[in-house]
């Protein structure tokens, strides 16, 4: 029996910590704390709700943009708003866009350092790799001189004592299981990776002037479409956009999904790790008949419970008894106590810490030990995520979803129960990134067609005056971000923000215990994963980078005594 | 001790690049940091000598949009940034190591290289109770920025939040997040915007590394090669401005005609920015030339100075006659003093005036050694 520390946790986006209990090479107990807050929340009392997406877009960064769009929604479903054809396409391809950059940095810059060993890559052999890399796919990229200038880069750069952000990696460790020759493929299509993200990322850009951190609007988009003027969307424009959207078919296609079929091909045990939960779900997103018909969603909306893919249950996030937050073991005190849970529309942001004062080694997870609160749906736990979404669609029987899940259950060779793991959790982000691509060119096609059919469109002017507002209204915006089910609620009184709340995806997943003593996603799946090195937790990483974690991360494990290993020095 | 790195020539060298490539490279960095063809010489001298500097990155109250911003860097890009120009020894969004292995990756390069490393930091410092509204490691963000700052050859503070405090400052401000100018005692580069154009902020570092000096900086800490003018004044639709044409409403047909945004609450007359000159994502667009006005996200305290929707001369004290710096003032905004007349008339008397406002732009603001007190 033993307990390790490892903080912070890495490559991922904000501030978390999980404490975990190791006895006989497995995780027994985990607690996930997420260590910063900011009080968005509190900030955006009183203020005008049409302001309230660039305030909530800067939640997140990595994922920029849906916090904008969740934001717009639950404004214009408060006050009665549709938006344009144009608006909504435009607000598709920038979330599709926003996927395909996402899940492929999450792929090779923040998660693939989990299953590459760079250094091996030094012992490869060009000319293998480029075989292989010609067998997978008919990416240019791919000659003898090519991996081997990359080999050449790498040696150089480890030869020269300053390894930089690879500096102290478990390299080495046994749980890195890939032959050296696609260790070097992998670290090849990491640079090339680097490179193409910027380029997708344009599409924000266009329609949103710029990226991270796109520019929204309630009621519509602010860009115009005018084909008559260079100052608006043009034939240019509309040019750019089918071209970064042709590039991005050919490298999701060509790089990022062979890749993610060789490496998971050697990692097939991960496919009985990590699973956690049993329950999933998804508010569904890509409206194409309008945010009020989910029907029409390319992302279906629903709840599985029990991994029952058979019952697809009905989310509906304006029912007060469905969604419910807890705050029993979170920071945070409730005016009627902290036993009760509150729909978000009457929910209090008020803080309340009660931890160690730092510097502090350990956490009381006996008590309050996170700054998230802890979301329920029905007072089930759920995970949230591009797992869930995919089961959701393929338990109501979304053809698209099921042939893509069913050809890599396929290729792999693995059963179905694979996908409730650590691997069915980063493969299925790939493979909603090979569809999120092709309806990215779908939603460009309609937009160019619309366009030519003669509207041109982008804003309802609506109710955009505060004049025509009731005295009070409340609204919920659902969306998917890319790490899972995010919803924004509002109530508007007297034409300001009267109470906001936020239920983001890492709530739902890296939330602490809630008022039952129920784990959340990350602690859940958590108990059970191997420790092959208790100094070098490499396996940990893999399972909370599964869920592409949106706060920076810190695990701990402790022994049962509570006392931790401490400084763990890598030679 | 701390150990003698080699120098960008020699890395590049041992990288297998030609000295025609290394020239090339040079090229590149001078034009990005504005050097004349004449200057060309210094900047080849200063990449063959000077070592390629070890850098630690902290994260603290932010969103990663700073981060996110860097990689999207096109010229240079951002894997020859990582790769061969700086040593990134600790950055929690990129790094291999976690935990222990992460940390000691930070001492290690404060151990190693006192007074050689370059400290960048993304994010506000919550300094109510205690800072335990951010902690890493169970060490207040705090705490963690007084050790690493003390022995940083520089120190720049990327965004907003690290400048000014951001969005999490913004009224109430709950957790009392400070911009590090006001936590450590050393001269900060502040490079301020939600987030700062990727290109500036790889253009700042290799100023940095072509000059081996920090750049010229204005009264906020911020270098005037890419805060020393208004959004306003280089942008492509100020002749509209003067023109007194004007988007009444969104999608209207003087949208679509691209005319100035001032009356939908564009914030380009207060906002000092190199938006519509480098612009975004490899100079695609910027938010003026996508529809939507400034948000005036690299000024100190924009959060609160909306709604965002309401354009500056319905502010009080914003009459017709009055200049765009004093309603800067009056809102808060201002980015210092010393900038004067903007006269808001629609005439084309336009060239001199602007020629001689924009000088005194620059020329007023004096530089000052440390990041400066809002």
């Amino acid at each position: 029996m033993a307990r390790i520390v490892v903080d912070p946790i890495t490559r991922i986006e904000g501030h978390l910590r999980i404490e975990a209990v190791v006895e006989n090479g497995r995780i027994s107990e985990a607690y996930s704390s997420g260590t910063m807050v900011r009080g968005f929340e509190k900030i955006l009392k009183g203020r005008d709700p049409r302001d309230a997406w660039a305030f909530t877009e800067r939640v997140c960064g990595v994922c920029t943009t849906v916090h904008a769009l969740a934001s717009v929604r639950a404004v214009e479903d408060g006050l009665g708003i549709s938006v344009p054809r144009n608006a909504e396409l435009i607000r598709n391809l920038m979330f599709c866009a926003q996927y395909c950059q996402d899940h492929a940095v999450h792929f090779y810059h923040l998660h693939a350092l989990d299953w590459v060993d760079v250094v091996s890559a030094l012992s490869a052999d060009p000319k293998e790799t480029s075989r292989i890399a010609q067998s997978i796919s008919r990416w240019p990229k791919t000659s003898p001189a090519y991996f081997s200038d990359i080999q050449k880069r790498v040696k150089t750069f480890v030869e020269s004592g300053q390894l930089g952000i690879f500096a102290n990696g478990y390299w080495g460790h046994s749980a890195y299981r890939l032959p050296a020759e696609v260790n070097l493929l992998a670290v090849a299509h990491y640079l090339e990776a680097l490179e193409w993200q910027k380029e997708i990322v344009k599409i924000h850009t266009i329609f949103g002037g710029k990226n991270p951190h796109p520019n929204y609007l309630v009621g519509g988009v602010p860009c115009s479409i005018n084909l008559e003027e260079m100052n608006a969307i043009n034939s240019e424009r509309l040019n750019h956009v089918g071209q970064l959207i042709k590039d991005a078919i050919e490298f999701i296609e060509q790089v990022y999904i062979p890749d993610l079929m060789a490496i998971a091909g050697f990692y097939k045990d991960w496919g009985a790790i990590g699973g956690g939960l049993e329950n999933y779900l998804s508010y569904g997103d890509l409206p194409t008949l309008g945010y009020n018909q989910p029907d029409s969603f390319k992302f279906p909306r629903g709840a599985i419970l029990g991994r029952n893919l058979n019952e697809v249950h009905e989310v509906n996030g304006k029912d007060t008894e469905e969604i419910k937050e807890y705050i029993t073991r979170s920071y945070y005190k409730y005016s009627g106590g902290d036993a009760q849970g509150l729909h978000p529309w009457s929910g209090e942001t008020e803080f309340n810490y009660t931890g160690p004062k730092p510097p502090y080694d350990l956490l009381d997870v006996d008590n309050k030990y996170s700054w998230l609160k802890t979301p329920r749906w029905r007072d089930n736990p759920m995970e949230v995520g591009p797992l869930a979404r995919l089961l959701v669609a393929y338990g109501k029987g979304h053809e698209e979803v099921q042939e893509v899940v069913n050809d890599a259950l396929k290729r792999l060779n693995v059963p179905v129960t694979a996908l409730f793991s650590t691997l069915g959790r980063t493969a299925a982000r790939g493979l909603e990134t090979q569809l999120v691509v092709q309806w990215m060119k779908g939603f460009y096609d309609d937009l160019v067609n619309n366009i030519k059919n003669g509207d041109t469109r982008t804003f309802n002017d609506a109710n955009w005056e505060p004049s025509t507002w009731p005295s009070t209204c409340d609204g919920v915006g659902l969306t998917e971000a890319p790490r899972g089910a995010l919803a924004h609620w509002i109530r508007i009184k007297d034409k300001v923000i009267d109470n906001y709340q936020l239920v983001v995806p890492s709530t739902w997943n890296a939330s602490p215990k809630d008022h039952n003593g129920k784990r959340s996603a990350y602690e859940e799946s958590l108990v059970g994963t191997p420790v092959a090195n208790e100094d070098q937790p490499l396996e940990i990483l893999r399972t909370v980078h599964s869920f592409d974690p949106c706060l920076a991360c810190a695990v701990h494990l402790y022994d049962p005594d509570g006392k931790h290993i401490q400084q763990i020095t890598v030679t | 001790m701390a150990k003698q790195l080699p120098s960008l020539w020699e890395a590049m060298q041992a990288k297998g690049y030609s000295r025609r490539e290394f020239l090339k490279f040079c090229g590149a960095a001078a034009a990005v940091a504005g050097v004349k063809a004449t200057g060309m010489a210094s900047v080849v001298h200063a990449f063959e000598n000077k070592p390629r500097p070890p850098v630690i990155w902290l994260h603290f109250q932010e969103c990663t949009c700073c981060s996110e911003s860097f990689i999207r860097s096109s010229h240079p890009i951002v894997s020859d940034v990582v790769f061969d120009y700086l040593s990134l020894d600790y950055t929690e969004t990129l790094q291999a190591a976690a935990g222990h292995q992460a940390e000691k990756c930070l001492h290690d390069t404060m151990k190693n290289y006192p007074g050689q490393y370059i400290l960048l930091v993304e994010g506000s410092v919550p300094t109510k109770d205690d800072g335990v509204y951010c902690t890493i490691a169970g060490r207040s963000a705090a705490d963690i920025l007084h050790e690493t700052a003390k022995d940083a050859a520089a120190v720049i503070a990327w965004g907003s939040c690290a400048s000014h405090g951001c969005v999490q400052s913004a009224n109430p401000n709950p957790t009392s997040a400070t911009p590090i100018h006001k936590i450590i005692s050393k001269p900060v580069i502040n490079v301020p915007g939600c987030p700062p154009i990727g290109d500036v902020m790889t253009a700042v570092i290799t100023h940095l590394l072509v000059f081996g000096k920090v750049p010229d900086l204005d009264s906020q800490g911020r270098p005037k090669e890419y805060y020393g003018r208004r959004v306003h004044d280089t942008c492509y639709r100020r002749p509209y401005y003067d023109a007194g044409l004007f988007v009444e409403a969104w999608d209207d047909e003087k949208a679509r005609k691209g005319y100035c945004l001032y009356k939908m609450g564009c914030r380009g007359p207060v906002t000092y920015n190199a938006c519509s000159v480098t612009r975004w994502n490899e100079a695609t667009s910027y938010p003026i030339q996508s529809g939507h006005g400034c948000i005036g996200c690299s000024e100190n305290g924009f959060w609160d100075n909306g709604p965002f929707y309401r354009h500056l001369a319905s502010f009080p004290g914003f009459g017709i006659e009055t200049t765009a710096d004093t309603i800067g003032t009056v809102v808060g905004v201002a980015a210092a003093a010393g900038v004067t007349a903007h006269a808001v008339t629609t005439n084309i008397r336009k060239k001199k005036i602007i020629n001689d406002r924009i000088d005194r732009s620059v020329t007023d603001r004096e530089p000052k050694e440390e990041g400066g007190d809002e």
